[in-house]
């Protein structure tokens, strides 16, 4: 088994997941929350992903972080490189990608919350901020892990994303999907099978983990 | 400037009739205010204005010395800033914390040690002992009132607001706490809003009563001025109770109690101890008229009198008889004409003891 690239593969899948918790919680808490009228249009942005095959999402990130376009060109001039075929611009692109599969979730749980609760908080005195963490993120506690894990399982399965804006280089953006592609090329079904059955068992053992938990949640807080 | 709240505000919700709410009322120490009013007459949503937690489109909100709402003025204080309690009507515990952190989830301006003394001291005024680590979920309701009640308390608010505080609870539960609420409002010294659809709840809780309906502020006024004498037909039929009288249990048997009032003794059903205070309520509807005593019914409650007053109402006419103390009945007009019930004609009032309703007043 190609080992390097399972590194890769989770090295990527793994800073994927930390930055959507970062980047995921404030879209979905204004997707949640925010009155504004058009707000559809930016659910609509969000959850392109899930529609878009991978090859025009990967094309247009490709030509939105390349040395023509100018967040392509400032990322050169501050950092000295260029992103696409690199592992940073594949990282870019496995966050856009993955970015409904955070965002749902989370928007999801925060919508749960029980509106008369946010309410105590903030007769209670606590701001906006305050209630967000001592609150409504641990009832959303479910929900956030839910989405860090699905955005995780996501990413260890990219492919088509992958091929467009990272390449295929040994050690810094060859992932297990283009490692299984490359030996089915190369007739060496072997070591395809052995990959592939690695990748089917975690990605099931990281969905048992999501439906594990959900159900331990229901069962610690019984719904009265 | 005297202690005063001032509100005058307009909250309209689509598809439905505007609320438009006024309301003065001088403010002592401890004075509790009861939104009364059926439902749907706008008195949660006029809480929920003083809470801050709805956006009147127009008017005023005054609080003593302090501006929380001024549509004209752009002034608009959030929840947080306004230093109240609020307690929702289904109490809203927060369940990833226990009894000792929903309590002290309001302090977070203390230190941990100050914390934690407050919470000790609340955990005893609301017999808590014993249940700080206990999840909401595990308590029964009166407890889970109690806990609502601390947390809106602990962190000293200037006033609190009070949504049903207890009509999510059984009925055996809820006529206990009645009394206590009162009890431990007068205690904590903190200005109250009380919300309401119980006339019960509110003679016990309220030193000023604001009866709504269909979204406006009808009468404001001590409870039993508001009770016996209400301003309109409206108020009438939203309190319903026409007759209510100060009295005194003399005697106690097998949950039958015997109050006096004015010097006439009447029966009522309720344990209460002897020497204490009551309301005497009784519904017009509940009282029948005879000609003269001919002796024997089932009920307990046998009272001669004068008519004092007759004021016709529809095919009803509403009766006041002298006997001892002003009561109120409702006959038909053929009664009426039977009996020949004239003014300073001599009845007697027949009340069964369950309609005799005794609210404690403390």
């Amino acid at each position: 088994m190609n080992w390097t690239a399972i590194w890769v593969t989770c090295k990527l899948a793994s800073l994927t997941s930390v930055a959507l918790l970062i980047i995921g919680l404030p879209i979905a808490y204004w997707l949640t929350f925010s009155k504004w009228r058009w707000k559809f249009l930016i659910e609509s942005i969000v959850a392109l992903p899930l529609v878009l095959p991978p090859t025009v999402l990967g094309f247009y990130i490709l030509v939105a972080i390349g040395p023509h376009s100018p967040l392509g060109r400032l990322y050169s001039d501050v950092v000295g490189q260029t992103l696409p075929f690199s592992f940073q611009g594949l990282l870019v692109a496995s966050i856009l990608y993955s970015l409904p599969f955070a965002v749902q979730p989370f928007a999801t749980a925060f919508a749960q919350v029980d509106r008369k609760l946010i309410e105590a908080s903030w007769t209670l005195g606590l701001s906006k901020a305050k209630t967000f963490f001592k609150l409504i993120m641990p009832l959303s506690a479910a929900g956030l892990i839910t989405g860090a894990v699905l955005s995780f399982a996501h990413t260890l399965g990219e492919f088509g994303v992958v091929l467009m804006v990272g390449g295929n280089i040994e050690g810094v953006t060859r992932t297990i999907s283009i490692d299984i592609y490359d030996d089915v090329q190369a007739l060496n079904y072997g070591a395809a099978a052995n990959t592939a059955l690695f990748l089917l068992m975690v990605s099931y053992a990281v969905l048992l983990l999501i439906y594990a938990m959900n159900r331990k949640v229901w069962t610690v807080w019984p719904q009265k | 400037m005297a202690a005063e709240v001032a509100i005058d505000i307009t909250k309209t919700f689509p598809g439905r009739a505007p609320i438009s709410a006024v309301l003065n009322y001088p403010l002592q120490q401890a004075t509790a205010l009861v939104l009364f009013g059926p439902s749907g007459s706008g008195k949660t949503t006029v809480l929920r204005c003083i809470a801050g937690l709805e956006w009147p489109e127009r008017g005023h909100i005054r609080f003593i010395s302090r501006t929380w709402l001024d549509t004209r003025a752009g002034i608009h204080v959030a929840p947080q800033l306004r230093q109240i309690g609020y307690m929702a009507q289904d109490y809203a515990l927060f369940p990833t914390y226990t009894v000792a952190g929903n309590i002290a989830y309001g302090l977070t301006a203390l230190s941990a040690a100050e914390r934690k003394k407050r919470v000790d001291e609340l955990t005893d005024l609301f017999q808590l002992r014993g249940f700080e680590s206990a999840s909401p979920r595990e308590l029964s309701g009166g407890q889970q009132q109690r806990v609502a009640l601390a947390r809106a308390v602990a962190p000293r608010p200037q006033l609190l607001l009070l949504d049903e505080p207890l009509s999510a609870l059984d009925v055996p539960t809820r006529m206990q706490l009645r009394g206590e609420l009162r009890t431990l409002l007068k205690r904590l010294a903190v200005p109250s809003m009380i919300v309401t659809h119980d006339w019960a709840e509110t003679l016990t809780l309220g030193d000023v009563v604001a009866v709504m309906g269909e979204g406006q502020v009808l009468q404001v006024g001590p409870p039993q001025d508001v009770f016996c004498r209400p301003v309109n037909a409206e108020v009438a039929q939203i309190v319903g109770v026409e007759t209510v009288i100060e009295g005194h249990v003399v005697e106690e048997s097998n949950g039958l109690a015997t109050v006096r009032v004015n010097g006439t003794l009447l029966k009522g059903l309720g344990g209460y101890e002897i020497g204490s205070p009551v309301f005497v309520c009784i519904r017009a509807e509940d009282v029948v008229l005879e000609q003269s005593g001919t002796g024997l019914t089932s009920a307990r409650n046998h009272l001669n009198g004068k008519v004092s007053e007759i004021v016709p109402h529809g095919v009803m006419v509403h009766v006041k008889i002298d006997c001892g103390f002003p009561l109120m009945a409702m006959v038909t007009r053929g009664a009426q004409e039977e009996l020949r019930i004239e003014l300073g004609s001599p009845v007697v009032a027949v009340i069964k003891a369950g309609a005799v309703h005794l609210v404690p007043r403390n």
